[in-house]
């Protein structure tokens, strides 16, 4: 992976990256040997249904796994420097400065009996040491980059105070306090109004622009993938199906997963037709069979496909996918 | 489409107004309009999509039309009966013919029950079946949503979010209604799965003709599904039209707003769109301002906006609009 792409241009490399839950009684591996990159400046897009491992991977990259679950192997290379073995306090110390992370929920994230200002304030205080007045400046500063009307009053309110947009724009200036180099948004507008996503993906672009940041960018809506994003990994899972650019994901898919989770969906544009579904359900992650992941709901699956798991395979520089059948020719395209 | 053109739902001037918790002596009490003044008829075959933003109160109209909860005024048509008013006893034979599928397949099953009690119910309350005939349907509609006959014994959490969702269509369709509201029913599901939900609905429609009341956020899907599309927008309907016209030419300024919202799954055409990006926030619906509610927002307000209360008007054929532009 390290080869195809100029080492120098990237921020965060990924390798052979293994996390499982432990109940007890099994262990169950939801992340399952994952290679990625981030470059500089890129919004990296990683898609999958519910279940597909994708926010446990980044929160494994974070260290902040809930106590049953453990990372089992990988190397994970922040800015030339690995971080997989770092104490408590030292990833800690990377969390806000070096990468920062918005959530889905924007409703419990923040603490309701705290102002909405004195989230930055700590922040501001504990991470980049400034007095308490400089910080309350700054957390003004911070909330009217992020588009929130009035901040000198809008400082000192509750979350309460504000709508489900607002707090999402609290979250990210929250995030962007410290000027990370990475930012990881995990479904940040999945809870929100189109409207309301129209905005907060505006303004995530804008700042990713104005701070140079990296961006990974975690969704099921291949809408706000093609909207937002430069390069994507279909996650499915547990495991990389597909990786590639934008463009190159959308028109020329290589996958029979990433195919057919572009066919399920309705166009907006265009003519009506009946959707093609994917058939079945995701697989469990608690007994494991042999093969690639996505073989019983494949409509090409093939003996080999239930026993064994592919190799990834290279189509440019960017793009590669792990399935038996690609590469043979497009007896894929219907 | 519909070939008779038989409406089986008319709404006239329906209300909808919750009273917020006051003190015992404060004067003038506040109510939330959450369904204000909505007028719009569906006809028997069709599917009619609601869309609008959270708040707007879609799920509320929806569950005052099968009076879930009591309308404040106005009148609902039941296949030409105004059903608006009656009690519970009077309803019960309508709500036989009515029937909803909720949007949490995790909430709306009995955990305590399995497939088969879950999807008795109804039966047992509506029919006059015997136990071994009851049976025997449900075995049928278990088939039609694509779930076997061993599940009947299986309890809800040994199904995925997609199969829960076929039991809350099952325990919908068992007494053979007429009309169904699907409210937000697929928005839990994975996109994988919301088009096998999607494709059965549609295939169910046909063969049991059956009207839908789509209510849903997901503009794409509903454009998809839907013969006839109203946008709500604060309690009131500000648009009604062909599916497909409402998409190719919108009229209401709220309309074209939300549908260029809508992210493309098209890269290219992502990024050569321009999209307008309406700013600010859906109003509170408590202090509710006179005339327009959209114009805080609206970039074409005029001054009437801000005066008179924009009535619907016909533009063409079956396109409604309720805006002072046209």
């Amino acid at each position: 992976m390290g080869n195809m792409v100029k080492e120098k241009n990237s921020l965060l490399d990924v390798k052979n990256l293994r996390t499982s839950f432990n109940n007890g009684k099994a262990k169950m591996e939801v992340v399952r040997g994952i290679d990625f990159n981030v470059q500089k400046g890129e919004i990296l897009g990683i898609v999958g249904e519910s279940g597909s491992g994708k926010s446990v991977m980044v929160k494994s990259i974070l260290g902040i796994i809930p106590n049953n679950a453990k990372v089992d192997a990988g190397e994970i290379i922040l800015d030339g420097k690995h971080i997989e073995n770092l104490s408590k306090k030292e990833k800690r110390a990377i969390r806000g400065r070096d990468i920062a992370m918005i959530f889905q929920d924007p409703m419990t994230a923040l603490n309701p009996l705290k102002k909405a200002g004195d989230h930055l304030i700590e922040l501001l205080t504990r991470v980049r040491g400034m007095s308490k007045k400089e910080a309350k400046l700054e957390a003004i500063e911070l909330l009217k980059m992020v588009g929130i009307p009035s901040p000198e009053t809008r400082v000192d309110q509750y979350p309460h105070e504000f709508s489900g947009g607002m707090r999402q724009r609290v979250l990210i200036a929250m995030a962007l306090a410290c000027s990370p180099k990475l930012l990881i948004a995990d479904e940040p507008t999945t809870a929100l109004d189109v409207t309301i996503q129209a905005q907060i993906l505006e303004l995530l672009k804008k700042l990713q622009k104005e701070n140079d940041m990296s961006v990974v960018f975690i969704t099921h809506d291949l809408g706000v993938v093609a909207t937002i994003c430069s390069r994507i990994l279909v996650m499915y899972a547990g495991m990389v199906m597909e990786e590639g650019l934008v463009n190159e994901i959308f028109y020329s898919p290589k996958h029979p997963y990433t195919k057919a989770l572009l066919n399920s969906i309705p166009r907006v544009d265009g003519e009506k037709m009946r959707l093609k579904p994917i058939k079945g359900s995701a697989p469990s992650l608690q007994n494991i069979k042999n093969g690639c992941p996505f073989a019983e709901r494949c409509e090409f699956a093939m003996d080999k496909c239930f026993k064994e798991v592919p190799e990834y395979k290279r189509f440019s520089a960017t793009q590669k996918c792990m399935c038996f059948l690609t590469g043979e020719g497009d007896n894929l395209d219907d | 489409m519909t070939e008779t053109k038989e409406k089986l739902i008319e709404v006239n001037n329906l209300k909808k107004y919750f009273p917020l918790k006051t003190s015992l002596f404060s004067k003038n009490k506040q109510v939330v309009k959450a369904v204000d003044d909505v007028s719009f008829h569906i006809f028997k075959g069709e599917t009619f999509g609601l869309v609008g933003e959270s708040g707007c109160g879609k799920s509320t109209l929806g569950r005052t039309l099968n009076r879930l909860y009591d309308p404040t005024s106005g009148e609902i048509q039941f296949d030409g009966k105004d059903i608006a008013n009656l009690n519970n006893k009077e309803l019960q034979p309508y709500r036989k013919r009515m029937q909803m599928i909720f949007q949490d397949p995790y909430s709306s099953l009995n955990p305590y029950m399995n497939v088969e009690e879950i999807i008795d119910e109804p039966l047992e309350i509506h029919t006059t079946l015997l136990k071994s005939e009851r049976k025997e349907v449900i075995t049928d509609i278990l088939e039609k949503v694509g779930l076997k006959k061993e599940d009947m014994e299986k309890f809800p959490h040994e199904f995925s979010g997609g199969q829960r969702q076929r039991i809350g269509i099952a325990r919908a369709l068992a007494i053979n209604p007429e009309f169904i509201i699907c409210d937000e029913a697929i928005s839990a599901l994975d996109v994988s799965i919301q088009a096998q939900v999607i494709n059965m609905l549609e295939d169910l429609q046909s063969e049991m003709k059956l009207t839908y009341l789509f209510v849903a956020h997901d503009l794409s899907m509903v454009r998809h599904i839907s013969d006839r599309i109203g946008v709500m927008y604060l309690g009131k309907i500000v648009e009604i039209s062909k599916s497909d016209e409402l998409y190719h030419k919108p009229l209401h300024p709220y309309t074209q707003a939300l549908l260029s919202a809508i992210p493309i799954p098209d890269p290219i055409k992502a990024q050569n769109s321009k999209r307008e990006i309406i700013t600010g926030e859906l109003p509170s619906p408590i202090e509710m301002e006179t005339g327009c509610r959209f114009r805080s927002r609206c970039p074409f307000a005029k001054p009437i906006c801000a005066e008179v209360d924009p009535q619907m008007k016909q533009v063409d054929g079956e396109h409604f609009v309720a805006c002072h532009l046209y």
